[in-house]
This record gives structure tokens, C-alpha cells and sequence, in this order.
């Protein structure tokens, strides 16, 4: 069947107003008649007597029909009689079944007024922020209590999964690390060198990239990666597990899921940690060394000669030294925010988006207070 | 008289400012299929995650076979979970084992049995249950839903434990899947000596396999007892739920009788 233009004419005398609805008046067809039926209202005086035909109406659905409706009381509320004639059978049950389900009043939204809900949402945030605190150290210590279990029971550890976590978050990332390690260490040669070349200090380039890489960048770097890469993805296992209620089914059957789910990963991590520390001290080292060689034909002989004498060993100590720390950090809040996925598809996504932010600034602000106590202890 | 497994008393259960339990006691008694029933938000899952342990109620106390929930150290906690199991509403098998491994998990970890009677005890469970065998190569994301369900029943029976929890075993299946489902469920109960507790919405599982259920309600339990017993009782969610057109219909076709044990 063809579907008809809707149309309304639409004819005025002194005390009458008739109106004729003619064709069909759907989702798809009344927005015009919106408009005409608006314009209409704003410019025109109303008369008392209002006549509306439908005889020659066509199909209405519920959209026309509302449309109709609200005019009608609009018409109404301004004092007007209104009479609908010529309803068919199926425009009158239209007519009658919006009518029994338009609520009387329109529920009013409460607005609190402009500085007031600054306050408001300042208060519900901070209280919401504080109670996420106690729920990470409540977490951190269930966590605790766990490895203690772990100790008692060494048979209970999931060597197995941490040794599968030591793969997936580690040698898997190990191409990653070499790139941006390799790219971090060009980066500050390239930068000293321009710099050095000027007061011919060529060669402290390498105490540059010797100390900058194994103690500050390479810990940072790592840790950075591995908290896009690895916490991201606790997060998120985590967090499906939640959503299909396979850690409530873990937990009814015994399986603690901090014993089976987070210590796991988080043991893989710390024993990770320092390991790609290391290696992305190499790389990085290697990549200073490329450069040095290149710009200020620093051969890689001397270059290592050098870094002898000017990398103390304590650099290097530091550097592994946070690894542990970055890990731990990095691995709990992962199953943290995993574990904090509610019941809707959406919070994966959020929650996975926290615990990336939440474990790089963790890890920065972790490297500040170490730079700051050991620089303070002469280390 | 009979025994009974499950005590709950008095228990209160508040979620911040909303309260979902006002001082609600029932008991199960050994070897009887028992129904909870309520509205949405009635508080049937919050109740048995309490008694399976995944919450803990504000006040009151629960005791499962003797055990005084509250009280239990880290060990006997342990020692209870593996004397129940649970069928979850989804299924909740784990996704990245297939479904003979699923069923394997628990023997594994918590006994010394031989790889081999492993193998022939799963065997002998996803035929109690009516899996097709090829069913055990197959990973969660690859079986129909009645098929997970079977295989989510057939994993908390591996324990071989005298308590069964279902939340809403036959939602999602089609009226045969869930008949047969529920014949299962008896002819499990009889086979095994289980004591069963389940969440249902299914007038066909109340009418013809539920021995004995409480209705919550308001925040209490508004009725309880076996399905004559409730009938009796004249509250508007009991008159909407047993007295409603389905319900009436239900009663009509199917004479209780067929079903009688």
C-alpha cells in the first residue's frame, strides 16, 4: 500500500477553526505537519469553536496520533472547545489507547542551581574516591592474607599460571620493550649529543645515557608498557570473569580467587619486572651507543670502555631495585579494577581505561618518591 | 522428623540505606527439592549467595550441615564449598577449558585420584546428565544453552556433594528443554541423596518438582511451605503468581498426580 502525504488544511472563520487531516499521518510523514501545526499556534489567534475532521485522514500511527493529542490539548488548555469527528475504527482505538497511557503530570526533573551543584558533585566525588581507597587497601590486604596462605602451603602456588602470566606480560612484550627502549635511548643521545658536541664534551655521552637509562628511563619506560599492555589486560580478564559470574563460581567450588587469579599475576609480574628491566637497559645503552657513533664517531670500543668507569654499579641496582615495586603496583590495581566490574558490558571498558591511567600515575608518582628518598640517602 | 541442612535465622541484609531482608528464618530439611520464590528485587539471589558465602548477611546467622557460617575458619570454609555445588543462572562455566576439564577442575585440584578414573569419572557424569559424549572436547562458547546448563549441573555434581544450589535452572530453556530439565533434577535428587535449593520462576518446576519453598516479599518471607500450604496463604503477589491465568491453566492441564513420586 502507498503510503499518502500527510496534509492538514486548515480553514478559519470568526468563531470556527476546521481542521482537516487528510492522508496519512505516520512516523515517517508528520513531521511537516508539526511545523505547520506550530506555526500555526504561534501566529494565529485561536478561535473558541475548533472542529477537527479526520473523515479524509488516512493511517495514523502513534506518532501522528500523539501529535494530534497534543495539539488538542494544547487547543484546550487555551480555553477552546475542541470536537474530533470522523474518527474510523482504527484512528479512534489508536486515539484511545494513547490516551489511557499519557501520564497526568510530567514528572519534574529537580535541577539544583549552578554554584550548589558544583559542591554537590565536588562532595559525591571525594566520598566516592575515599571509599575507592579503603576498597584498594581492603583488596591489597585480602591479598596479603592470601600469600600468607601461599607461604604455608607451597603446594596451593599456581606455578603453572604464573608461569604462563611470566610469557604472556613478559617474552611476549619483549619486542615492544627492544623498539621503544631502543628508541628512548637514540632519543637522549641524539639530544646530549647536539648539546655536549658544543663544549667538545663528546664524551660524557656516555655517562649521560649510561646513568639516565639504567637508572630513571628504563624502569619507567618498562613499566609504562607493561601497564598498557599487562595491566590493561588483568583488567579485563578479570573483569569478563566477573561479568559471566565465573569468580562467583570459582569462589562456591574453593577457588580462592585471589590464590588462583591475582597472586599469580602478580608474583609473574614482580619476577618479570626486573628481568625486562634489564634488558631494556641493554637495548637502550645500545641505541645511545648507535647514535654516539654516528654523530660523534665515538667508537662502540670506547664507548664500553668508557661506560666502565663512569656507570657505577649502584645506577644499574636502582634501576632493577623499583622493578619489583612498579610490578606490584602495576599488577594490583589491574585485578583491582577487574575485580570492581559490575554487572553491565560498559564497565569493562571504563574500568579497564582507570586501571591504565591509575597504574602509570602510581608508577610516576612511586618513581618521584624513590628518586627523592635515595637521592636523600646518597644512593 | 526430618533433618535439617540449611538453618537461616533472623537474617538482615542492608545495602546502604536499602533494606533487603527484614529478620527472615527458614530451614531445609535433608533430601527435599526446595524452591525460592519472590518478585524481582525480592532478595532470592541475595539469600542464597548468603548461603553459599559470596555475601555475608548483616545480622543473623545461617548454619549448613552444623557449621555456623560466621564462625568458620579459612579451612573449614574450604572444607564446606567442596561438600555443595552450584549452577549459576548463565552457566558460568570457565570459557578457556572445555568442557571435560570444566567438570575435571575440582577433582584435580582437591584429590590424588589417577588421571585415569578422572577421565572415567567425567565420562560417567556427562552421561548422568545426557551430554553427548563429543560434548566434553567442546568449549563453553560452542554449546547451546541447554547444553551449558547440563554441563554447568554436570560440574557442580563432580564433587559429588550432598547440598545442590540452582539459580533459576530452567530460564532460558524452551518447555521441553525444561522439563527435562527439571526430570533430571528429581532423577538426580533420588540417584545421589542430594538436598537441593533453588531460585525458580518456572510455574511448571513449583507445580511439579519443588517439595517445599518460601515466597519473599516486602522484605519477608510472606509465605512458606509446601505448594498447598501457599495456596492458602492470600497475599497479592501469591494471588498475581499461583492464582493468575497461567497458573490456572497450568493446574488444569497437567494434573499434579503424573508428576507424584
Amino acid at each position: 500500500m502507498e503510503v499518502q502525504k500527510a496534509d492538514l488544511d486548515i480553514t478559519k472563520t470568526d468563531t470556527t477553526l476546521r481542521l482537516a487531516s487528510k492522508g496519512d499521518w505516520t512516523i515517517a510523514t508528520v513531521a511537516p505537519m508539526e511545523t505547520l501545526l506550530k506555526n500555526y499556534f504561534k501566529s494565529s489567534q485561536i478561535p473558541s469553536q475548533i472542529i477537527w475532521d479526520f473523515t479524509h485522514g488516512g493511517h495514523f500511527d502513534s506518532a501522528g496520533m500523539m501529535l494530534v493529542i497534543a495539539f488538542e490539548d494544547r487547543f484546550k488548555a487555551l480555553g477552546s472547545h475542541v470536537a474530533l469527528t470522523g474518527f474510523s475504527q482504527a484512528q479512534s482505538n489508536i486515539y484511545r489507547l494513547l490516551r489511557q497511557n499519557i501520564s497526568e503530570t510530567k514528572p519534574s526533573v529537580k535541577r539544583t542551581v549552578f554554584p550548589l551543584d558544583l559542591f554537590i558533585h565536588l562532595g559525591e566525588r571525594s566520598v566516592k574516591h575515599y571509599r575507592d581507597l579503603l576498597a584498594f587497601f581492603t583488596f591489597l590486604g585480602e591479598a596479603t592474607i592470601q600469600l600468607f596462605y601461599y607461604m604455608r602451603h607451597p603446594s596451593s602456588i599456581r606455578y603453572k599460571a604464573i608461569v604462563k602470566y611470566i610469557k604472556s606480560s613478559a617474552i611476549d612484550a619483549l619486542g615492544i620493550i627492544a623498539l621503544t627502549a631502543f628508541l628512548i635511548g637514540v632519543v637522549i643521545a641524539y639530544q646530549s649529543a647536539v648539546q655536549l658536541e658544543k663544549f667538545g664534551a663528546n664524551i660524557f655521552i656516555v655517562d649521560m645515557i649510561g646513568i639516565s637509562i639504567t637508572r630513571e628511563l628504563a624502569p619507567l619506560i618498562t613499566a609504562i608498557v607493561v601497564a598498557g599492555r599487562s595491566g590493561s589486560s588483568f583488567t579485563a580478564q578479570l573483569g569478563v570473569m566477573k561479568l559471566t559470574e565465573e569468580i562467583d563460581a570459582m569462589r562456591t567450588m574453593g577457588f580462592e580467587p585471589f590464590r588462583f587469579l591475582v597472586l599469580p599475576r602478580m608474583i609473574a609480574l614482580i619476577i618479570a619486572m626486573p628481568l625486562l628491566i634489564f634488558f631494556a637497559d641493554m637495548i637502550g645503552i645500545f641505541g645511545g651507543m648507535v647514535v654516539a657513533n654516528a654523530q660523534l664517531h665515538i667508537s662502540f670500543d670506547s664507548f664500553l670502555e668508557h661506560l666502565q668507569n663512569a656507570l657505577d654499579i649502584k645506577h644499574f641496582w636502582v634501576g632493577l631495585f623499583k622493578g619489583p615495586f612498579f610490578a606490584w603496583l602495576i599488577a594490583a590495581v589491574g585485578c583491582f579494577r577487574g575485580l570492581q566490574v559490575s554487572r553491565d558490558t560498559e564497565s569493562i571498558g571504563k574500568y579497564t581505561t582507570i586501571s591504565v591511567v591509575n597504574a602509570i600515575f602510581l608508577v610516576i608518582a612511586c618513581d618521584a618518591l624513590f628518586s627523592v628518598i635515595l637521592t636523600e640517602l646518597d644512593i | 522428623m526430618k533433618k535439617s541442612i540449611i538453618e537461616v535465622e533472623n537474617v538482615v541484609t542492608r545495602f546502604g540505606k536499602n533494606l533487603v531482608h527484614d529478620h527472615i528464618s527458614f530451614n531445609v530439611n535433608e533430601g527435599e527439592i526446595f524452591g525460592l520464590l519472590g518478585g524481582s528485587g525480592s532478595g532470592k539471589s541475595t539469600i542464597l549467595k548468603e548461603i553459599v558465602m559470596l555475601l555475608r548477611p548483616t545480622a543473623g546467622k545461617i548454619t549448613i550441615l552444623g557449621k555456623e557460617l560466621d564462625t568458620l575458619t579459612l579451612e573449614e570454609a574450604h572444607l564446606l564449598r567442596t561438600r555443595w555445588g552450584m549452577l549459576f543462572q548463565s552457566g558460568a562455566l570457565f570459557s578457556p577449558l572445555t568442557v571435560s576439564e570444566n567438570i575435571g577442575v575440582t577433582l584435580r585440584e582437591y584429590t590424588n585420584l589417577e588421571e585415569d578414573l578422572i577421565q572415567e569419572l567425567i565420562r560417567l557424569k556427562i552421561d548422568m546428565v545426557g551430554l553427548p559424549l563429543y560434548a566434553a572436547d567442546l568449549y563453553p562458547a560452542q554449546l547451546s544453552g541447554g547444553m551449558k546448563k547440563r554441563a554447568a549441573l554436570e560440574r557442580a555434581l563432580a564433587m559429588d556433594p550432598k547440598l545442590l544450589f540452582l539459580d533459576e535452572p530452567t530460564s532460558g530453556l524452551d518447555p521441553v528443554g525444561a522439563q527435562e530439565f527439571d526430570d533430571l533434577i528429581v532423577r538426580l535428587r533420588d540417584l545421589l541423596g542430594l538436598t537441593i535449593v533453588m531460585i525458580t520462576h518456572d510455574l511448571d518446576t513449583i507445580f511439579t518438582i519443588v517439595d517445599r519453598m518460601i515466597v519473599l516479599g516486602d522484605r519477608k518471607i510472606i509465605a512458606q511451605g509446601s505448594l498447598e500450604e501457599i495456596m492458602h496463604s492470600h497475599h497479592p503477589f501469591i494471588d498475581a503468581f499461583f492464582r493468575g491465568v497461567r497458573a490456572q491453566q497450568r493446574k488444569m492441564s497437567v494434573p499434579r498426580s503424573i508428576y507424584g513420586r
